[in-house]
C-alpha cells in the first residue's frame, strides 16, 4: 500500500514547523512588523541565510545525494541574481527617469525615455546604448522567467556536454570551476553588456514601492522562508520515490545502474538543472535583499564554500544542508563582522577577524577526517537512530566516503 | 658652473687663436647688431643664419655663448663680447675673434643678451651643423639623437655634409640611416626619394615606419562633378560602403558646407520647445506631442512658416551625394612617391607581421614554461596518487615567500637566488610530507573529499600568509644580470628573466625524467601508479612512496614560486591565480604522464596568446573563450590530449 509523502518524510514536517516558527520570531522581534528587537539590517542577514539554506539544499541534491560535486552552483545564484536585478534596476531607473522627463516643456516619446534609461544605467561603462541581452528587461513576468530560464539553460548545455562524454569525479569538479571562473571573467569585462566590475546596484530599492526598507526586509524573508519550505519540499520529494532511489544508486555505483538499463546522463541532468534552478531562484531572493551584485560573487572561491557547508551541515541528509549552510554562514558574519572578542595570548592578540578564515580551514579539515557525517551526525546520536547493521559497520554516504575495508580495519 | 665653462671657452679661444684672421666674426655681429641687441624670437632668424653661415671658426662659439646668456655688449660701441663675471659687479670681456680679455668693465656700461627659449631653441637648431662635426663622440651622438626625434629639412644639407668626416663606424651607420630617412621626407628631388624609399624596402625599423606613414596619410574631400585634377587621388570612395558609410558622406558634405546639416531629433526638440505658443505648437497641443509623427508634422509647419530650417529628407540626401564626387587624396603630392611608399610599407607589413609571429610563439613558449613549472607538482601527486591538492597554489605561494624572506636575510640578489630555490624545495618539501602525514593518507579511498581537505588547508593557509605577511605585496626582485632583454630587432624581444624561467622548467623535465626513469624512488612510484596492491605485494611501501612523491611534487611548486615571484608580485593569492590554469593544464594534458603536462601547458599557453593576439585589447575574454575551448576539447579527449591506456588508466 502507497504511504503517503509526508509519512514517508517526516522530517519534512518538522522542517516545516521549525522553519514556521523561525518566521514567525523573527517577524514578531523585527522593526517592521514586531516589537524592534531585531534590527533591520540583521533581518535581511537572517533572510539571505534562508537563501543561502536554500542553495545548500541544491548543492546537497548534487553532491550529497548524486554524488556530483559541483564546484559551480554560484554561478548559477549569480545569473539568477543578475536576471532578477536587470528588471529592478530598468524599472527603478525608468520610474526616476519618467519623472524627470516630465518636467521639460515638450513630454518624452517612448524612444527618448529608453534612451535615457541606457544613459543612466550604462553611463558607468561608457556606453548608453542597451545590450541584447536586456531585451525583455521591462517585463517582469518575463525577466522572472529568466531567472529559471537562463541558468537552467547553462545547466542544460554544460551538463550534457559533460556528463555525454563521461565526466566523472574529480574532473567533473573542476570543469563546473573553470565555468563559473568563466562566466564571472566574461561579466567582469566591461562589453558583456551588465556593467562590468559595477555590477547591478540599488537592487533593495522595489521599484513603485513606498513601505521602508523595514518592512521590505520582513516581506523578503517571508519570500525566503517560503521559497526554502518549497525547495526543501521539492527536493524531499524528488529523493523520496524511484527517482531517488537510481540517483542514490548512481552516487554509490554508476557502472552498476548504467548496466541495469538505467540512462544515467539523463537522470543526472534533471539533477544537475533541477538544482542550477533552486540555485537561481536562491539567488533572485538573495540579492535584492543584499542589494548590489558583480561578477566576483561568481567567484569559484563562493562554490568551494558551499560545499564546505554542505559538508559540514552533513551530506546526503537535506536538513544537514540546511544546518550546515545556516550555522557556518551566520557564524562566519559573526566573526568576520568584528563581533566576536578578541582572545589576549599575552605576546599575542588573537583578532578574529584575521583568525576566522585559519579556524574555518582547520575544523573544515578536522571535519572532513573525524566526522564524515558532519553535524547531521549529532542528530543521529540525538534520536539514538544507527545505521542498518548490514555489513557490520556504518558506511557513509558515497563512493568519496568511509568505505567497508577502511572502517573495518 | 658656469664659471668652469666659460673658462673652457677662453682655453678653446687661446687654441684657435692662431688661426683668426681672415673670417672674423665680429662684422657679422656688427652687421645684425639691431636686432640681436632686441633679441625678439620674430625678428632674430637672419641674424642666427648668418652667423651660423659665416663659415668663421667662431661661429659656434658665438652661437654656444648666445645659447648660455654670457654675450655681451659694450654699450659705448656695441661690440658684442664673451662675458665673464669678475669681483664687485664687474665683468670681464673677452673678444670672440682673438679670445683675448678686452678689459673689465662695470655692469651699467655692459648690456647683457638674453635670448628666450624660442631664440634658444632656434640656436640649438643652428648649432646642430657644428655638433655634427664636433671632435667629441658624445657630442655628434646627441646631435644624431635630437635629430631623430625632431627630423627637419634644414639638417638634411649638414647631415650629408658630416658624413664623409665621420671617424666612428657606429656613428657612421648611424648617419647614414638618418640621411636616408631625412631624403625620404625631405629631399626636392624626387627620384632620391624613391630610391631612399626602395634603399630601406624591408627594414624593420620603427623609425623607417614613422617615416613613411606620413607620407602614405590620407584625406577624405569631395568635389562637385568631376574629380579636380592636381591632386594626388589615393582612391574613389563610393558612399554606401562599410567603409564610408551614407551617414559619412553626408556628413562630410555638411562640413564642408556643400549640403545644409541634418535636422536630429534633438534639434527638433528644441524648435517645438522654443516656439510653444499658449500650451500649442505649431496648432498642436504639446500633450500630444509624445511621439515622432506628431513631432514631424509640427516642425514641418514650423519650417513652412521659416521659424526653423527645413528636415533634410531622404531624396535631399540621394541627391546631394549622387551630384558629388567623394575621394581620398594623399597630403603628399607626388604619385612616385606614394607608390613607392605604399609598396615599402607592404613589404614591411609582411616581415613585421612574420617577426610578430616569431614574437607571439616566444611569449607562448615562456608561458607555456610558467604553467609547466606551476603544474609539474600538481601533475605528479594528481597522476601518481590521484589526489587533487587545492593547496597547491598555497604550496607556491610558500616558496615565493621563503625567496622574500631569503633575501631579506641575505641582501646579495645573485646568492640570495641561489640559496632560496633549494630552500623554497625543503619548506614546501617538508609541508608537502606533513600534509600528507596528516591528512591524505586518511582519505586516499576517498578522492573528493581530498579535494575539499585540502581545500580547507588552503584557506587556512592563504590566511595565515595574510596575518604574517600582511596584505601588500612583497618584492622579490631579481639579480641584476636576469633585468633587460633579448632583443633581436624592434619586432622581436624577450625578457631574459622568461628566458631563465624557460630554462628553469627545461630542467625540471630532465629532473623529473631523471628519477622516474633511472631512479629507485622512480622505479617504485611508476609501480605504485599501476598498479598499488601489486606493488605492495612486491615489498614496495606504497605509503612511503605516497609520502616521498607528494612531498617531491610540492618541493617542485616551492621552486616554482621562487621563479614566479621573479616576475609577479609575492602576494597571499599569488597561487590561486595560477591554481585554476595549473588544474586546466593537467586536465588537458592527461593525467600520470610528464609529456601530457607538456602538451597541455603548450597548449594552454599558445592558446591564450593566440586569443590575446587576435583580441588584444582584452585579456579577460580571452582567459574565458580559452575556459569555453577547454569544456569543449574535453568533449573529445575526456582524458586529456595523452591519456593512459590499460589498467593504469583505472576505471
Amino acid at each position: 500500500m502507497q504511504r503517503s509523502f509526508i509519512a514517508k518524510n517526516p522530517s519534512v514536517l518538522i522542517f516545516f514547523a521549525c522553519l514556521a516558527l523561525f518566521t514567525l520570531a523573527v517577524t514578531v522581534l523585527s522593526e517592521g512588523f514586531g516589537v524592534g528587537l531585531a534590527s533591520t539590517s540583521f533581518v535581511k542577514t537572517l533572510g539571505k541565510t534562508l537563501c543561502l539554506c536554500l542553495i545548500a539544499v541544491a548543492m546537497d541534491l548534487i553532491w550529497g545525494f548524486t554524488g556530483i560535486l559541483s564546484l559551480g552552483h554560484f554561478a548559477f545564484f549569480g545569473l539568477g541574481g543578475y536576471m532578477i536585478g536587470m528588471w529592478l534596476m530598468y524599472e527603478r531607473t525608468r520610474l526616476i527617469v519618467v519623472e524627470s522627463l516630465s518636467q521639460t516643456e515638450i513630454p518624452p516619446t517612448p524612444s527618448e525615455v529608453v534612451d535615457a534609461i541606457g544613459n543612466q544605467i550604462f553611463g558607468v561603462v561608457g556606453s548608453s546604448e542597451f545590450p541584447m541581452i536586456w531585451a525583455f528587461a521591462d517585463s517582469l513576468v518575463l525577466q522572472l522567467a529568466l531567472v529559471v530560464l537562463v541558468p537552467g539553460l547553462l545547466a542544460l548545455v554544460f551538463g550534457w556536454l559533460a556528463f555525454r562524454s563521461r565526466v566523472t569525479g574529480v574532473y567533473l569538479s573542476i570543469l563546473t570551476q573553470a565555468m563559473t571562473l568563466a562566466l564571472a571573467l566574461y561579466l567582469f569585462q566591461n562589453d558583456s553588456g551588465l556593467r562590468g566590475n559595477n555590477g547591478l546596484s540599488g537592487l533593495q530599492n522595489l521599484p513603485g514601492v513606498t513601505a521602508s526598507q523595514d518592512f521590505v526586509s520582513v516581506w523578503f524573508l517571508w519570500a525566503s522562508a517560503g521559497a526554502l519550505g518549497l525547495g526543501y519540499a521539492l527536493a524531499a520529494w524528488a529523493v523520496s520515490g524511484k527517482f531517488g532511489s537510481v540517483v542514490r544508486g548512481i552516487r554509490d555505483n554508476e557502472a552498476r545502474v548504467r548496466f541495469l538499463g538505467y540512462s544515467v546522463e539523463t537522470y543526472k541532468l534533471v539533477i544537475f538543472v533541477l538544482t542550477a534552478c533552486l540555485a537561481a531562484i536562491a539567488g533572485a531572493l538573495y540579492y535584492p535583499q543584499a542589494g548590489i551584485i558583480n561578477p566576483a560573487e561568481m567567484a569559484p572561491i563562493a562554490s568551494v564554500y558551499l560545499a564546505v557547508w554542505v559538508a559540514i551541515g552533513g551530506r546526503g541528509r537535506l536538513y544537514g544542508a540546511v544546518i550546515g549552510a545556516a550555522f557556518v554562514s551566520l557564524l562566519s558574519t559573526w566573526f568576520t563582522g568584528g563581533q566576536a572578542p578578541d582572545i589576549p595570548l599575552g605576546f599575542y592578540t588573537i583578532k578574529w577577524v584575521d583568525w576566522w578564515l585559519v579556524l574555518l580551514g582547520l575544523s573544515f579539515v578536522a571535519v572532513t577526517l573525524f566526522a564524515p557525517k558532519g553535524m547531521g551526525g549529532l542528530i543521529d546520536l540525538w534520536t539514538r537512530r544507527k545505521s542498518p547493521n548490514r555489513h557490520g559497520l556504518d558506511l557513509g554516504p558515497d563512493e568519496g566516503a568511509l568505505r567497508e575495508q577502511e572502517a573495518s580495519k | 658652473m658656469k664659471r668652469l665653462y666659460l673658462l673652457g671657452l677662453a682655453a678653446l679661444l687661446c687654441c684657435v687663436m692662431a688661426a683668426a684672421q681672415a673670417s672674423d666674426i665680429q662684422p657679422i655681429l656688427q652687421e645684425h647688431k639691431q636686432i640681436i641687441a632686441k633679441s625678439a624670437r620674430k625678428t632674430i632668424a637672419p641674424a642666427i643664419d648668418a652667423i651660423a653661415k659665416s663659415g668663421s671658426p667662431q661661429a659656434q662659439t658665438v652661437l654656444e655663448t648666445w645659447a648660455a646668456k654670457a654675450m655681451w655688449m659694450r654699450k659705448s660701441d656695441g661690440v658684442f663680447f664673451a662675458g665673464e663675471k669678475a669681483e664687485d659687479k664687474q665683468y670681464r670681456l673677452f673678444d670672440f675673434d682673438s679670445g683675448e680679455v678686452a678689459g673689465t668693465y662695470p655692469k651699467a656700461d655692459l648690456k647683457q643678451i638674453k635670448p628666450n627659449s624660442g631664440i634658444r631653441a632656434m640656436i640649438g637648431t643652428a648649432l646642430v651643423q657644428f655638433q655634427l662635426i664636433d671632435p667629441d663622440a658624445a657630442r655628434r651622438q646627441a646631435a644624431l639623437t635630437s635629430i631623430q626625434r625632431d627630423p627637419e629639412v634644414r639638417f638634411l644639407a649638414p647631415l650629408r655634409a658630416s658624413i664623409e668626416g665621420e671617424p666612428d663606424v657606429k656613428l657612421l651607420a648611424q648617419k647614414r640611416r638618418l640621411e636616408r630617412l631625412l631624403t625620404i621626407s625631405f629631399d626636392k628631388n624626387t627620384e632620391a626619394r624613391v630610391n631612399a624609399i626602395e634603399e630601406m624596402s624591408g627594414d624593420l625599423g620603427v623609425d623607417l615606419r614613422a617615416t613613411l606613414n606620413p607620407l602614405v596619410a590620407t584625406t577624405r574631400d569631395v568635389a562637385l562633378g568631376e574629380v579636380p585634377s592636381g591632386l594626388n587621388i589615393a582612391d574613389i570612395l563610393a558612399p554606401g560602403t562599410e567603409f564610408f558609410s551614407r551617414t559619412d558622406a553626408y556628413d562630410l558634405l555638411v562640413i564642408k558646407s556643400l549640403a545644409q546639416p541634418k535636422v536630429t531629433a534633438n534639434d527638433i526638440r528644441n524648435a517645438l520647445a522654443a516656439n510653444i505658443d499658449g500650451g500649442r505648437v505649431a496648432g498642436i497641443p504639446v500633450a500630444r506631442l509624445d511621439n515622432d509623427t506628431a513631432r514631424h508634422r509640427a516642425y514641418d509647419i514650423l519650417a513652412k512658416a521659416g521659424q526653423a530650417p527645413a528636415r533634410v529628407t531622404t531624396d535631399d540626401v540621394d541627391a546631394a551625394l549622387a551630384s558629388h564626387v567623394f575621394f581620398e587624396s594623399y597630403y603628399e603630392p607626388s604619385p612616385d612617391v606614394t607608390t613607392a611608399a605604399n609598396a615599402s610599407l607592404t613589404a614591411i607589413g609582411l616581415r613585421v607581421g612574420l617577426n610578430q609571429t616569431l614574437d607571439l610563439a616566444l611569449d607562448a613558449l615562456s608561458l607555456t614554461s610558467i604553467y609547466f613549472l606551476a603544474a609539474i607538482g600538481l601533475a605528479i601527486t594528481f597522476g601518481v596518487m590521484g589526489v587533487i591538492n587545492m593547496a597547491h597554489g598555497e604550496f607556491i605561494m610558500m616558496g615565493a615567500y621563503t625567496g622574500y624572506v631569503v633575501q631579506r636575510i641575505i641582501p646579495d640578489h645573485t646568492l640570495s637566488i641561489i640559496v632560496a630555490i633549494p630552500l623554497a624545495f625543503v619548506v614546501t618539501f617538508t609541508a608537502g610530507v606533513a600534509m600528507e602525514r596528516l591528512v591524505i593518507r586518511w582519505l586516499y579511498a576517498r578522492p573528493l573529499e581530498t579535494l575539499l581537505a585540502t581545500f580547507g588547508i588552503s584557506i587556512a593557509l592563504q590566511q595565515l600568509a595574510k596575518n604574517i605577511f600582511g596584505t601588500q605585496a612583497r618584492p622579490l626582485t631579481a639579480p641584476e644580470w636576469l633585468n633587460g632583454a633579448f632583443t633581436m630587432n624592434d619586432v622581436v624581444s624577450i625578457s631574459y628573466i622568461r628566458i631563465a624561467i624557460f630554462i628553469l622548467a627545461l630542467i625540471f623535465l630532465g629532473v623529473f625524467l631523471f628519477i622516474m626513469k633511472r631512479t629507485r624512488l622512480g622505479l617504485e612510484t611508476r609501480a605504485v601508479t599501476q598498479n598499488s596492491r601489486m606493488a605492495a605485494s612486491m615489498g614496495i611501501n606504497p605509503g612511503r612512496v605516497n609520502m616521498l612523491t607528494f612531498g617531491l611534487g610540492s618541493g617542485i611548486a616551492g621552486v616554482a614560486g621562487v621563479a614566479i615571484g621573479l616576475f609577479a608580485k609575492v602576494t597571499s593569492e599569488l597561487g590561486s591565480d595560477y591554481i585554476v590554469q595549473s588544474f586546466m593544464t593537467v586536465v588537458v594534458g592527461g593525467v600520470g604522464n610528464i609529456w601530457g603536462t607538456l602538451a597541455g601547458a603548450a597548449m594552454i599557453g599558445f592558446l591564450q596568446k593566440g586569443i590575446e593576439w587576435l583580441n588584444p585589447s582584452n585579456t579577460l575574454a580571452a582567459q574565458t573563450y580559452m575556459i569555453v575551448f577547454i569544456i569543449i576539447f574535453i568533449q573529445f579527449r575526456p582524458r586529456g590530449i595523452i591519456a593512459l591506456k590499460g589498467r593504469a588508466a583505472g576505471d
